[in-house]
């Protein structure tokens, strides 16, 4: 005998009346709701946009940032020349000149590569604050920017791995990234099982030691490198190429494919542990694997563009305010998003103090900061309510 | 439809916590395991639903071995509500329900119109369609573990674990849970904090303490003032429900009153006897 599993024929049909009006039935089903709340927050905005209409705004605003991105900077173009240097190129017979070299050269590569870092560590970042339960995760917490900081020091300041040109620092920083990742998986790992409050304590512990291991490097360093390695610290997409762009783009779309097809893992892992196993999740293999995807998707970050903070950690929650948790929307949102917020905050990075660039993570950070505030003080209950 | 507990022994870091608990629930009751704090209800039914690896033992569903099972499918035979649920992100009580039907549904499956009848139904069922689209977080504790007995009813298990239902409610929340789960018409095995309270809904009880079964059955014959001093190592008196018949509890002072309690006292009674 089987609860709540009546015939399909009848299922179906109650579901054909039901599901074509979402907006319908949120309404009627509204002043019931009203008037049985308890005394909570005033002014809760409606529940859950469709997430086509919010789909179509967040690519359309990745568009339209992508285009100021490429458009605005140090020399001045107007539109129809970059969109004539684009046109050329995608119809394969580019003309060599100036503009030519500024945008398609410099600006765009640059701008994809705001896009994809972006793109990846908001997407690192919901699912890392997943994995730990804990909405105060970011990418990085699990040890993989420290990790790649001590490497790409050592290029920077000794000059390893100078065989490779310009791959140095990337090749530098995905090694520590890798040695980062395993130390904490290994650490965090007690019998079989990968537990939240492990991961958290020896992600911390390890960035902490990696930390100090970097300031060191810098404090043996000359002074001249050692300004290098503060401004790769800070994040940059100043060197983008398009040869840098192949492997972040793969990384992103096999993540996101797997992550996903595992959608609905993703949610009962965020009700915590014991109901994802109550619901047939096998938790050990999950967290492992999401372990590794986030930990490859945030030393990509790190290897091509350096550490930028708060990204991962302020879109994820723009992102949930707007759609909530429900994870097949998050992602294909939190992509979207964290791409045009990358690209528009490259782009002040680069205008603010012109002719000079700010350090991304600066930008990231100032404008993240104030926005979770207003966003979390708007809706405190969600932050409040669940001790 | 039956769950049978088979020799069932669960360690914890090297601590045998649970001890060869062996009972049966024959399908479509409502079984109560009570015991005092510590005793090891939580961790026998986290064994059930693979929180923990039984040291030894087994859990059959109609004979089957769930724990051979594949998650997924054990998922499809067994549904929980877990105790003290507690949620970080966001989630509507319609996106909650939902998620209740995972073991059904394979990587890049849509929510199909079975999937959305069942979750409405589960939601009807607990009587909390007026709250579909309401915030998981913004619920009071009576709503919120009505809502997660329907995400436990779209999974559409035909066995039902409940850790602890109604330990934070108040008493109209308590005996409308029970009333809820004991009508669900599922094989239901649950942890009970309150003695009286499960005497009057289960069908069986089985009282464990030290991780071990002390007596099962029929609620009046387990449910005796020496069982329950042997289990919780407490003075209570049991009378009859007067309604049901079923066992009730009355604790008792252990600190004796310097002055006698008057036998029949319709006088405006002292405050003191009262036990506040």
């Amino acid at each position: 005998m089987t609860v709540a599993n009546g015939d399909p024929d009848s299922a179906g049909a109650a579901a054909a009346s039901e599901s074509q009006a979402p907006g319908g039935r949120a309404s009627s089903g509204r002043e019931p709701a009203r008037s049985a709340r308890e005394p909570g927050p005033p002014g809760v905005p409606p529940r859950r946009l469709p997430l086509p209409v919010v789909l179509l705004a967040c690519t359309a605003l990745l568009l339209v940032s992508m285009v100021l991105g490429v458009a605005i900077g140090s020399v001045p173009l107007s539109p129809r020349a970059v969109l004539q240097v684009i046109v050329d190129h995608l119809a394969g017979h580019p003309r060599y000149s100036v503009a030519d070299a500024i945008v398609w050269e410099i600006r765009v590569p640059r701008v994809l590569l705001a896009a994809l870092v972006g793109a990846t560590l908001a997407t690192a970042g919901t699912v890392v604050q997943v994995l730990v339960r804990n909405a105060l995760a970011d990418p990085f917490l699990l040890g993989v920017s420290s990790g790649a900081s001590v490497g790409a020091t050592c290029v920077l300041l000794f000059g390893a791995f100078a065989s490779l040109g310009a791959w140095a620092i990337s090749a530098g920083s995905v090694l520590g990234a890798l040695g980062a990742m395993g130390a904490v998986f290994l650490i965090s790992r007690q019998g079989r099982a990968l537990s939240p409050t492990q991961l958290i304590l020896c992600g911390v512990v390890l960035s902490a030691l990696f930390e100090s291991v970097t300031s060191f490097l810098i404090f043996r360093g000359n002074p001249q490198a050692t300004q290098a390695v503060l401004f790769w610290l800070l994040g940059s997409f100043g060197l983008a190429t398009w040869q840098q762009l192949p492997i972040p783009t793969i990384v992103l779309a096999a993540a996101m494919i797997y992550l996903l097809a595992q959608g609905r893992s993703l949610n009962a892992l965020a009700l915590g542990a014991g109901p994802a196993a109550a619901l047939g999740v096998d938790l050990h293999r999950l967290r492992r694997d999401l372990f590794i995807v986030t930990s490859l998707m945030a030393g990509t970050a790190v290897a091509v563009s350096g550490v930028i903070g708060f990204v991962g950690l302020v879109v994820p929650h723009i992102v949930r305010l707007m759609v909530g948790s429900e994870h097949r929307r998050v992602l294909p949102t939190g992509m979207l998003f964290g791409a045009s917020f990358m690209v528009l905050g490259d782009l002040l990075a680069r205008v603010i103090v012109a002719p000079q660039e700010m350090p991304i993570g600066v930008i990231t950070a100032f404008i993240g900061a104030p926005l979770l505030i207003v966003l979390i003080r708007r809706r405190p209950y969600l932050y409040g309510t669940t001790g | 439809m039956s769950l049978e507990l088979r020799d069932l022994c669960v360690d914890i870091a090297g601590r045998r916590i649970v001890t060869g608990i062996d009972f049966t629930v024959p399908g479509g009751t409502f079984a109560g395991l009570l015991g005092p704090n510590g005793s090891g209800k939580s961790t026998i039914l986290k064994a059930i639903y693979r929180v923990h690896r039984p040291a030894a033992g087994q859990v059959l569903v109609d004979g089957q071995d769930l724990l051979a099972l594949r998650p997924r499918d054990a998922a499809r035979r067994i549904a929980v509500v877990a105790q003290e649920f507690t949620l970080e992100f966001d989630f509507t009580v319609a996106e909650l329900v939902m998620i209740g039907r995972t073991p059904h549904k394979r990587a890049f499956d849509r929510d199909d119109g079975t999937d959305l009848a069942i979750t409405e139904q589960a939601i009807e069922r607990v009587g909390c369609q007026h709250l579909a689209h309401r915030g998981f977080n913004t619920l009071s504790g009576g709503e919120k573990q009505r809502v997660l007995i329907a995400q436990a009813l779209a999974q559409g298990a035909d066995h039902l674990i409940l850790d602890e239902p109604t330990s934070h409610l108040d008493i109209r929340y308590q005996v409308e849970i029970l009333e809820l789960v004991a009508g669900l018409g599922v094989t239901v095995l649950a942890a009970i904090h309150d003695i009286s309270l499960a005497a009057l809904f289960c069908d069986t009880v089985h009282l464990i303490a030290d991780g071990q079964l002390i007596t099962g059955g029929p609620p009046d014959e387990v449910l005796t003032a020496a069982t329950v001093r042997a289990a919780y190592g407490t003075e209570v008196l049991v009378i009859a429900h007067p309604e049901t018949g079923t066992p009730h509890l009355i604790p008792r002072r252990t600190r004796r009153l310097d002055r006698p309690v008057p036998r029949v006292s319709p006088a405006p009674d002292p405050p003191d006897v009262t036990g506040h």
